[in-house]
């Protein structure tokens, strides 16, 4: 112990000596607990939101009665359940949306709720349950909920926990009223029956529907979460190589301490174990900044990520984190692992390290061109794998491996194709020579930090590209879609009619929007119904269609259906939708933005098929020119409110704003890991500095400039940046059609047109520049005021 | 989602017999007042201005191999205004509890619903009383729609139907129904129907079990809660085997004395009231219930006619394990008389 | 003062009171043989000298005599026993419990002050004392800079500084690789006359590898290795 504690303390002394490589292996160490830890909080937080919500009511346990077109349950139905004794119990379920927020109300009756179904706690002794029951009603909801924007006109608010975000629980009663329904959307069946009833299957037409133990909402945003994942264990890898870089530093530092404690009588084993005691210690306290980096980070990022998962699949999560402690503890053994990995090379050296001293060091990283050849093959079957991926891989696991494939198999080639470019790179003189040369020689010592640096850069390219294109695309589609002038949403389908019918004669057309919600293939979906103008032969493109796809659409016996919908089920023009007794497919459209399956059938089949659904909201094709005035007239005419009255260009904006949103996140980490890479790159170079200074001095001895080999150590990492850069771009590009053609594919349900963006390159290729300078400005400082007794205390020692 | 305690809490508090009579119109709901007038059948059907309300029905019976059983059928309303509804607003509660006893076992069962819908509900002409496919029916086809019932329930592990025939009129406590419930004046409106035979089958998880025997009715409503002292009671119904019945309670305060009340009601169905202090309530032994100590056995005195009897379960752990759970099932009695009948105990913890 | 303070004696096996008792060892590296039959002995608070020139094999030798690397064959007996077959966990435990080391490098632990170098092997031999590690530092003439770091001191105060991190333990045997190599004659010979005097001393046994015939000169015995093999012992 007296043994172990002295070799600690002595080689310990190391970093308070040098407290910079101290800070550097804390900033990696914390820098890639925080980013992976970070991701890691919030997918457990909105996965918590959704198991909160699949949850809610007992969803995931209890089994529902519902019908089988998707209406809601007769009242006459649900009696006749209960007066034949079967025990079920009803809800109404409905959105409440208007200009000012929305809010989604579960209406229960908790006199017949099922145990199982657990809601919030109403019999708490200053819970006013006289109010819950009776005019104007309760309705319960989060706090978060309770602060966020929420449609007028409500019930009183009561604060409860056990309610999903952005939703209230309410008495079925107060329910009914907000929604104007009577019928129960659905009935919950308890999952134990009176003695002596036949299966309740026997007893009613309804359908009953199995427990959702994975619901559609997390079955939706697996995509989203993976994405996350890939990202923070991007940053974690990064991370490593700042961390693996200044361990190196500090072993090929330590080399004589620790061969001189060996000759002193300190047995081996001593030695590793109090390395890795030392390790420890120090990835503890960085494990803890890094956590609560982490937290920082995921608690800054949590409102955008709850945007974009409302956003993109409509999912509601509270934008609020958490603090979890086994979330904290997990993070602090990845730490502990990933320092571990970090360290292998470091210790399997000191193992090796002979015990009687060779008269150099050598640089610690310092790979064989064997191992260069190695690495490059290994790079060609991650290339082939990728390919065969790509190719013939199914599904978004597959695409993620593919993506991984590409990137792994990138920075595995890269020191290979930058020593052949050096050699291939012409020299005009011996000076030159010597610093392509010396750069050649390099390589191996700074790979790791330039395949950090390749990582970062071309996931930043890739993912631009794959969020450009879809922006792009989005737009074009958006201005195509929103054909009409005018939108106008009334409050009720009564008042929606009333207004048709009075500016009738003053417009072009007028184009009812009426939709409903159905389950297609059992997944969410909605129907929309629409009359036949030339402005939906004109405004959606189809991707794919039969001949007369809008004639036929028009006779009502045909439906058209969106690309996520004919992707996921596998359909095409000719297949047979099972909706409304079946209508062939006569077209599909793109349909960006929206997670759910959605199909279009005539107006008339329409009505026919949900006559309880009225439109309420409409758009008018009219002279751009009069627009304004219709608008006007709307509000003050009729009265409506001014955001019931939205032109082309605010309902444009509003669905950009959500885009935006939408992929603000990935923009956020995109940053952090480049800037990881950066520090990686700085820590490369501080471990090769002092190595270098042997290769340097004969330079020097000669009568070049300490200035001079300043100025060249900065242009080199430049030059090594640009090169890297060079590289990135066609791995980046690769990477973007992978994520375009094969994840957004899996995970959306849509195909996009790639395009290029070559201003965003630009933007990209400054800040790698930036960041590699930033990284050698230090080392080149220091080369340039060295005193020049170090570099003839070298001649010295090599004597 | 844990049960409405509230609810709950007016119902045994009310069936605390604790109704205040302090005058006060609490929240719009109508008090019960003296010398009462009741008019059938619309008072056999419910007063959704009074807070309370039950229909209260136990039964002795018998198998054909003399086994005894008991069952319960109850059907409480709870008003949370003095209004009615026809849609899912809920003015008006209602919830049922039903239970079967037998020598070695006890079933319950609880259903709880809102009354605008039709879910729950109780007309007076026809008479008929329901919750879910519990129902207690009138098939009189003359006189009282009392006379002749029928009466079904259905748990999870029994069910049972029953055909009731009364062999005698309505009884009123107190002073013609008008039954005072604490020194303090308190009262509810209280008549009965003890003169039922029974008819019908219980259906166990062995099999059905035809039964008869004899049961009792209980009508009850009114607005207030008990006084705060009072803290539960013990509530006897009896059949002597010369015909004659007997009603009694005590209610027991938190001080440790209690406020007793028996109705004595001839087989020709002529009564007569006694309040407070008549009747002595003895436990003799008790049982351990469900965690708690309820008393089983009791002695009953009543000196003015020549009673002190001591009463027996037939099955010591007639628990009732609904949201608020309470003791109730048949006894049978020796002692000065013998005969059976039935036994209610809440407020035991 | 210090010559009461005795090394800490061998747990002898009774069969012999050498300090250093080595027989017909061989070495080589790859084809080239460095050692060929080398045999040596030493009595305690013997001073030896082990001369040579470059490529002779005296460093070779040394490390052998402390344990650091191991013969092919033959036996190193340090106070009788055989360290050359030891595993390394053995050889460290003998060579911190008994052996004293200074390098021609000093080989100092750079992050560390001087008290602390001083203390090194002492305190890894669980046998610091710290009374003793001052009087060492006060002979040596390093009473006012303990609290300095190796990179502030001259050639010659950083051996003074091995050499007391080496005597601090007690160690029976100090074994020197060119102590004075790196330092001035001057320097050299003051460097020299303090590690002669302290070994004395201490009564700890010395071997000393120098090419140098003067400063052998200096020590109670010499022997000269000449390819491998010893001349003239």
């Amino acid at each position: 112990m007296n043994m172990l504690y002295t070799a600690v303390l002595s080689l310990s002394s190391h970093w308070r000596h040098r407290p910079g490589q101290l800070a550097m292996l804390a900033i990696g160490l914390a820098l890639a607990t925080a980013l992976w830890s970070g991701v890691q909080a919030i997918n457990a937080e909105a996965r918590g939101a959704y198991d909160r919500a699949a949850a809610i009511l007992g969803q995931d346990q209890l089994s529902r009665l519902e019908r089988a077109d998707g209406r809601s349950v007769p009242l006459a139905d649900y009696l006749a359940l209960r007066a034949a004794g079967y025990l079920v119990s009803p809800v109404i379920s409905g959105e409440l949306r208007d200009s000012a927020g929305r809010l989604r109300i579960l209406g229960i009756d908790p006199l017949t709720t099922p145990e199982a179904a657990q809601g919030p706690a109403l019999d708490s002794d200053d819970f006013d349950l006289a109010a819950f029951f009776t005019n104007p009603g309760l309705l319960l909801v989060t706090e978060a909920t309770a602060s966020g924007s929420l449609p007028t006109n409500l019930p009183p608010l009561a604060i409860a926990e056990d309610v999903p975000p952005a939703a209230a629980i309410t008495d079925i009663s107060t329910a009914a009223r907000l929604l104007g329904q009577t019928d129960p959307s659905y009935l919950l069946v308890s999952p134990t029956q009176p003695f002596g009833l036949p299966a309740i299957t026997e007893a009613t037409e309804l359908t009953l529907s199995a427990p959702d133990t994975a619901n559609d909402i997390s079955r939706l945003t697996d995509s989203f979460h993976l994405n996350l994942t890939a990202f923070g264990l991007l940053s974690f890898g990064v991370g490593l190589f700042i961390v693996h870089a200044a361990i190196g530093l500090a072993f090929e530092q330590r080399r004589a301490a620790i061969r001189t404690l060996r000759a002193l009588g300190t047995p081996l084993r001593t030695v590793l174990l109090a390395l890795s005691l030392e390790l420890a210690l120090i990835a503890f306290i960085a494990g803890i900044i890094g956590i609560l980096l982490g937290y920082l980070i995921a608690a800054a990022l949590m409102p955008g990520v709850a945007g974009t998962l409302r956003g993109l699949y409509g999912a509601d999560i509270e934008g609020i984190l958490r603090f979890d402690p086994v979330w904290a503890i997990s993070a602090l053994l990845i730490t502990w692992l990933g320092a571990g990995a970090a360290a292998v090379q470091a210790m399997i050296r000191t193992t090796r390290m002979p015990l009687l001293a060779p008269a150099l060091p050598r640089a610690w990283a310092q790979a064989s061109g064997r191992a260069i050849r190695l690495q490059a093959l290994a790079a060609l079957a991650l290339f082939a794998l990728a390919g065969g991926l790509a190719l013939f891989g199914q599904g978004l696991i597959a695409a993620f491996l593919c993506l991984a494939a590409l990137l792994i198999g990138s920075a595995l080639c890269l020191p290979a194709l930058m020593t052949a470019a050096l050699k291939i790179l012409p020299t005009r003189n011996a000076f030159s020579e010597w610093v392509l040369a010396d750069t050649r020689q390099q390589i191996p010592g700074l790979s790791l930090a330039l395949m950090a640096l390749l990582l970062a850069l071309s996931a930043n390219i890739g993912v631009s590209t794959m969020v450009g294109s879809f922006r792009t695309t989005f737009l074009g589609w958006l201005d195509q879609r929103l054909a009409s002038e005018l939108y106008v949403t009334a409050a009720d389908p009564a008042e929606a009619a009333f207004l048709m019918e009075a500016i009738r004669d003053d417009v072009d057309a007028i184009l009812p929007i009426v939709s409903a919600d159905q389950r297609l293939y059992d997944r969410p979906a909605q129907v929309f119904g629409i009359i036949d103008h030339p402005t939906y032969r004109a405004a959606w493109p189809l991707l794919a269609q039969t001949s007369d796809p809008w004639d036929q659409l028009a006779t009502g016996n045909a439906a058209l259906i969106n690309e996520q919908l004919a992707r996921r089920e596998n359909l095409s023009p000719g297949d047979i939708l099972p909706l409304a007794g079946g209508l062939p497919i006569v077209g599909v459209y793109s349909d960006y933005g929206n997670p759910n399956g959605q199909a279009i059938v005539s107006l008339n089949r329409f009505t026919e098929t949900f006559p309880d659904a009225q439109p309420f909201r409409f758009a008018i094709r009219i002279n751009p020119d009069d627009a304004p005035q219709i608008a006007t007239r709307l509000r003050e005419e009729f009265g409506l409110p001014p955001d019931a009255v939205t032109n082309q260009a605010q309902v444009k904006a509003f669905s950009i704003d959500v885009f935006d949103q939408t992929f603000r996140v990935t923009g956020a980490l995109n940053i952090l890991t480049l800037g990881v890479a950066g520090i990686a790159l700085l820590t490369s170079l501080l471990t090769l500095a002092n190595l270098r200074l042997p290769q340097l001095a004969p330079i020097w001895a000669v009568g070049t400039s300490r200035a001079t080999l300043a100025r060249v150590e900065l242009l080199r990492a430049l030059g090594l940046a640009i090169l890297t850069f060079v590289f990135a771009l066609p791995v980046g590009l690769a990477l973007a059609w992978v994520l375009l053609a094969l994840v957004n594919v899996e995970a959306f349900g849509w195909r996009l047109p790639m395009q290029l963006f070559p201003s965003d390159w630009a933007r990209l290729f400054a800040l790698a520049l930036l960041a590699a300078g930033l990284a050698a400005l230090g080392p080149a400082l220091r080369l340039a005021r060295i005193p020049p007794a170090r570099l003839t205390q070298i001649f010295a020692q090599e004597r | 989602m844990r049960l409405l305690l509230a609810f709950l809490l007016t119902l045994t508090q009310a069936h605390a017999q604790g109704f205040a009579g302090l005058g006060t119109q609490a929240d719009g709901f109508a008090v019960p007042t003296p010398n009462p007038n009741f008019t059938f059948p619309e008072d056999h059907g419910p007063h959704p201005d009074y807070r309370i309300e039950w229909w209260y029905l136990t039964a002795t019976l018998q198998g054909e191999d003399g086994t005894d059983y008991g069952i319960q059928w109850t059907l409480f309303r709870s008003a949370l205004t003095p209004e009615t509804s026809s849609d899912w607003t809920a003015p008006q509660l209602f919830m049922g509890h039903a239970g079967l006893t037998t020598p070695d076992q006890h079933f319950s069962a609880e259903r709880l619903a809102r009354g605008g819908l039709g879910q729950a509900g109780v007309a007076a002409n026809p008479f008929r009383a329901h919750i879910d496919d519990w129902q207690m029916a009138s098939t009189a086809t003359n006189g009282d729609a009392y006379n002749a019932l029928h009466l079904s329930a259905r748990g999870t592990d029994f069910a049972y139907a029953l055909d009731l025939t009364a062999n005698g009129p309505l009884i009123f406590h107190g002073q013609d129904g008008y039954s005072v419930k604490s020194a303090a004046g308190q009262a509810s409106y209280y008549y009965s129907q003890p003169f039922y035979t029974v008819t019908g089958t219980l259906n166990l998880p062995l099999g059905d079990v035809p039964v008869t025997g004899t049961a009792w009715l209980d009508r009850e409503w009114s607005s207030q809660p008990l006084s705060e002292d009072q803290n539960g009671w013990d509530w006897f119904s009896l059949q002597f085997e010369d015909g004659a019945r007997m009603m009694a309670f005590a209610l027991r305060s938190t001080d440790g004395s209690s406020f007793t009340s028996a109705t004595w009601i001839e087989a020709d169905g002529t009564t007569e009231s006694y309040g407070d202090g008549r009747v002595t309530l003895t436990p003799l032994d008790t049982t351990e219930v469900a965690g708690r100590d309820i008393p089983t056995e009791w002695q009953l005195i009543f000196p003015e006619r020549g009673i002190d009897i001591r009463t027996t379960p037939i099955n010591a752990q007639s628990w009732m394990d609904t949201s608020f759970p309470y003791w109730e099932g048949p006894i049978s009695f020796t002692g000065t008389h013998t005969g059976r009948g039935y036994l209610e105990m809440t407020g035991y913890e | 003062m210090l010559v009461a303070n005795r090394p800490i004696a061998a747990k002898s096996n009774g069969m012999t009171n050498t300090l250093l008792d080595i027989r017909d060892i061989h070495k080589s590296y790859g084809d080239v043989a460095v050692l060929s039959g080398v045999s040596i002995g030493m009595e305690p608070r013997q001073t030896l000298a082990l001369t040579g020139e470059s490529g002779s094999g005296k460093s070779t030798l040394l490390h052998l005599a402390g344990g650091l690397d191991q013969p092919e064959s033959g036996q190193v007996l340090l106070q009788g026993r055989d360290i050359g077959t030891m595993d390394d966990a053995a050889r460290a435990k003998a060579r911190r419990d008994h052996v004293g080391l200074i390098f021609q490098q000093f080989n100092l632990v750079p992050s560390l002050s001087v008290a602390a170098n001083i203390a090194l092997q002492a305190r890894l031999a669980g046998r610091h004392d710290a009374d003793f590690c001052a009087e060492l530092a006060d002979r040596l003439g390093l009473a006012d800079l303990t609290n300095r770091f190796p990179e502030q001191l001259s050639g010659g105060q950083q051996q003074r500084v091995a050499i007391a991190r080496a005597l601090a333990p007690r160690p029976a045997l100090i074994l020197a690789d060119e102590p004075t190599g790196n330092l001035d004659e001057d320097t050299g010979d003051a460097v020299l006359s303090l590690l002669l005097d302290l070994v004395s001393d201490t009564g700890a046994g010395l071997l000393m590898v120098t090419h140098s015939p003067r400063l052998a000169a200096r020590l109670s015995h010499r022997i000269h290795l000449s390819r491998g093999v010893l001349e003239g012992a």
